[in-house]
């Protein structure tokens, strides 16, 4: 991958002036190359990690297993891009395994996740079954841990 | 015996012991740990976490009962993967029964090397800046200390010139260390052939740390160990402390032509018996398993690198720039203070702490230490420090 990306996926923050020196680049051209990604759709967005736990938002999610059935032409995409429209669904990917497709549902409680898979995902043409599972606590999310790491141990001078 | 009486303890104690000055490094530290809130580019090691693996893999074996002495000269398992490892690595092909020691750090191979070899009075040839323990390592295994200085018009390389001017006839060693502690300086592939000529000609023994090597920033590195005719006379020394991140563990190794080997053995024996079983464990861990962990990190510290390169350029702090390690060694010299002074008034001041460069041998004067084993962010606000800190100093 490119060092810039790699740079941008670890702080979104970063700015063109330190990438710049990092990569021994001019600034021009770290911001050209990154309006360039943009314009490719390489970079969809740039968002903040929460620890949402910390938060009290009243809010759960739910991971969603759903068997689909393959359609002659395009196979899952048609009803992937169907469920991805719901703005309650976080995440859809399709996977290998026992089911194809793996959702990440938000909703306010339990009975309004509950609704949407019973009214508006399990209805779906295509969709033979779905499994629920609720989220407990997040521990890690998107490579970064929610808990605080233990402070710098080392000494403050070494040789 | 007289025992209250601190005078007469000191009397006591070996007279080569006392002639060694106390660590430039040790003393900076007391100012340094009185402090709060201190942005330290003082630390010689590894700001990462040793990789999560190899910390998981290590409890592993605990629980297993890694927890005995293993053979003198350490496990096979781990000799033969560090067998591999530098193989490929250093182009450089060791025996792992008969060629490879593991020892407690390169600290403790260099101890070894350094004691197996010397008679007293026996020079060991070196170049300063240099990790501040050389000089007493020498000292403690009655060997004499013989210095080239390395200098900055030169990036800090050293060339089979400088060696030539101070080698004598008693001349037996010669310290290398490159990527270097505290200047970060690497040598090209050419500089190494003429310096390893010189040895082959001098008929000296090298030893060889390269406990930096992973963390080269431009090009490649090379071993001395490689060249033709060089492993026949070197003591190639490597550990896990710094681009492991494994400082902790006190993992490192030697390798080297079997009479020599056997020779650091017989000290290893007598004195260490042998290095911890866990971390032995713990670092066929990190070898075996894919290599990312170590460019991962090699790839930070080199964006580092880049970035304070272009930060002295700013303030306006000449710093050749350091071809591996996580050190940068800027001149402060123009500024009209000395090394300690700068380094005392800037952790005053900015709170910042760097290591004055005298620690590193007398020629250090006019430089100081930055180590950029720090998160960027820390960088960065150190940088800003740092510059208004010397603005102040050439506007008084
Ligand atoms: C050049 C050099 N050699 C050796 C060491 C010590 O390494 P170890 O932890 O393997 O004993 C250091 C540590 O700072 C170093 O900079």
């Amino acid at each position: 991958m490119d060092e810039l990306l790699t740079i941008l996926k670890n702080n979104a923050l970063e700015k063109p002036e330190t990438i710049a020196r990092m990569l021994n680049l001019s600034v021009d051209e770290v911001k050209k190359r990154i309006a360039e990604y943009e314009q490719q759709g390489v970079i969809r967005a740039y968002q903040a990690i929460l620890n949402v736990d910390q938060l009290d938002l009243n809010q759960v999610t739910a991971v969603i297993e759903v068997k689909v059935t393959p359609e002659r032409e395009g196979g899952f995409n048609r009803v992937a891009s169907r469920i991805s429209r719901f703005p309650e669904v976080q995440s859809v990917y399709l996977m290998s395994g026992a089911y194809d497709l793996l959702l990440f549902v938000a909703g306010r409680n339990l009975k309004e996740v509950a609704l949407f898979v019973s009214e508006k995902l399990a209805t779906l043409d295509g969709v033979i079954s779905t499994s629920t599972h609720f989220m407990l606590k997040t521990y890690k999310h998107h490579g970064v841990l929610m808990e605080t790491e233990s402070a710098d141990e080392r000494l403050q001078v070494s040789p | 015996m007289p025992t209250n009486d601190s005078r007469s303890l000191h009397s006591f104690i070996a007279r080569h012991v006392v002639d060694i000055p106390r660590s430039g490094i040790r003393d900076f530290f007391d100012i340094v740990s009185t402090m709060k809130d201190v942005i330290s580019l003082g630390i010689g090691e590894p700001d990462f976490d040793t990789p999560w693996h190899v910390r998981e893999f290590t409890v592993f074996a605990l629980e297993h009962g890694a927890t005995h002495y293993t053979s003198n000269m350490g496990l096979l398992e781990l000799r033969r993967a560090i067998a591999l490892y530098v193989e490929k690595t250093f182009r450089a092909s060791y025996d792992p029964e008969k060629e490879i020691l593991i020892t407690v750090g390169v600290s403790e191979a260099l101890d070894l090397a350094l004691r197996a070899l010397l008679n007293p009075g026996d020079e060991v040839l070196y170049h300063e800046p240099c990790y501040v323990s050389y000089r007493a390592d020498v000292v403690l295994a009655h060997g004499r200390p013989l210095t080239v200085e390395t200098r900055r018009d030169n990036d800090f390389r050293l060339t089979r010139a400088m060696l030539e001017r101070q080698a004598t006839p008693r001349t037996k060693l010669l310290l290398l260390n490159f990527p270097n502690n505290p200047t970060g300086a690497t040598l090209r592939k050419e500089d190494l052939e003429e310096i390893a000529a010189f040895a082959r000609e001098r008929d000296l023994l090298v030893i060889t740390d390269e406990i930096y090597a992973e963390l080269t920033h431009d090009g490649e590195h090379t071993s001395i160990a490689s060249l033709p005719g060089m492993k026949e006379r070197t003591i190639f020394l490597h550990g896990f402390s710094k681009a492991w991140a494994m400082t902790g563990f006190r993992l490192g190794y030697a390798c080297a032509p079997p009479e020599l080997t056997e020779a650091m053995m017989k000290v290893h024996q007598y004195t260490m018996l042998c290095a911890p079983t866990m971390s032995q464990k713990a670092a066929i861990e990190a070898l075996t398993k894919p290599e990312t962990d170590v460019k991962v990190m090699a790839d930070e510290y080199r964006r580092r690198r880049n970035l304070l390169v272009r930060g002295f350029e700013d303030i306006g702090l000449p710093c050749s720039r350091p071809g591996g390690a996580f050190y940068a060694f800027p001149s402060i010299g123009h500024l009209g203070i000395s090394s300690r002074d700068f380094a005392l008034k800037l952790l005053e001041e900015e709170k910042v702490a760097v290591v004055p460069g005298t620690a590193f041998g007398a020629c250090g004067e006019g430089f100081v230490r930055c180590a950029y084993a720090t998160s960027m962010d820390n960088l960065q606000e150190a940088m800003k420090r740092m510059g208004r800190f010397v603005k102040r100093l050439k506007n008084s």
